[in-house]
């Protein structure tokens, strides 16, 4: 029999784009409120597991060219640096400092922290984590790596 | 009068959580689990919403819109299950 799943990749075409801006947007609210780096990521990953259901895995990683495991290698070391640049001047480890400015055009206030490169290699390695064991557990058996 | 409107509704609310729990255990096919499992997910995204609405805060927003994402995708994955026994294809139409 063949299966028509037009509605749901219909629906993920959209759907995913909403959980990406959710996800940049729990990415950045991190500072001060509910969000962060970790549950981003976990976002980000929900929106490529979807994108998983809808389609299958040989389209998604050929839309999307990502080897995860490089990307968790990645993630690590990026946030182990962040934390070995305060060395540098001297202050403990993972010291963070930040920048506070104000913004002209939209008229705000803006406060960036180091905080967040920090963030994006927490992101990156919760993504590749995600994926990677999502990936490997719905492999099939006989399946080529 | 306001209190009492808000917290009738959470009892509402919660009565209706126990009877998809009763569907979920006693339901006769696994579609009627699954059906379940979403009705008392929307239920408890409006359980938030209802206490978001009684403390007046907008901090619980968020929680709104990460349980109907997760809902949602635990949905989706189980139809899938039912229908075709496998979550995720390594290729279409085999």
């Amino acid at each position: 029999m063949k299966i028509n799943d037009v509605i749901l990749q219909t629906v993920t075409k959209i759907v995913t784009f909403i959980i990406l801006t959710f996800a940049i947007y729990l990415f950045f609210a991190g500072h001060h409120n509910p969000g962060g780096g970790f549950i981003g990521g976990l976002v980000i990953s929900s929106a490529l597991i979807l994108m998983l259901l809808a389609f299958d895995i040989e389209t998604v990683t050929q839309t999307l060219p990502i080897n995860y495991k490089v990307i968790t290698g990645l993630g690590v070391l990026v946030s182990l640096f962040t934390g070995m640049a305060s060395f540098v001047f001297h202050v403990p480890f993972l010291s963070q400092a930040h920048l506070h400015f104000y913004m002209p055009i939209v008229n705000e206030e803006i406060n960036i922290a180091t905080t967040i490169i920090f963030e994006i290699g927490v992101a990156m390695a919760v993504v590749g984590t995600t994926m990677t064991v999502i990936v490997s557990i719905s492999r099939n058996k006989g399946d080529e790596e | 009068m306001f209190a009492i409107a808000m917290a009738v509704s959470l009892v509402f609310l919660s009565v209706s959580i126990l009877v998809g729990l009763y569907r979920i255990i006693i339901g006769p096919s696994m579609p009627d689990r699954v059906i379940a499992l979403d009705a008392i997910g929307i239920n408890l995204i409006a359980m938030v919403a209802v206490l978001s609405v009684t403390f007046r805060t907008s901090a619980y927003l968020e929680i709104i819109l990460l349980m109907g994402i997760i809902a949602f995708i635990g949905t989706v994955a189980f139809s899938k299950y039912i229908e075709r026994g496998i979550i995720i294809e390594s290729r279409r139409g085999d």
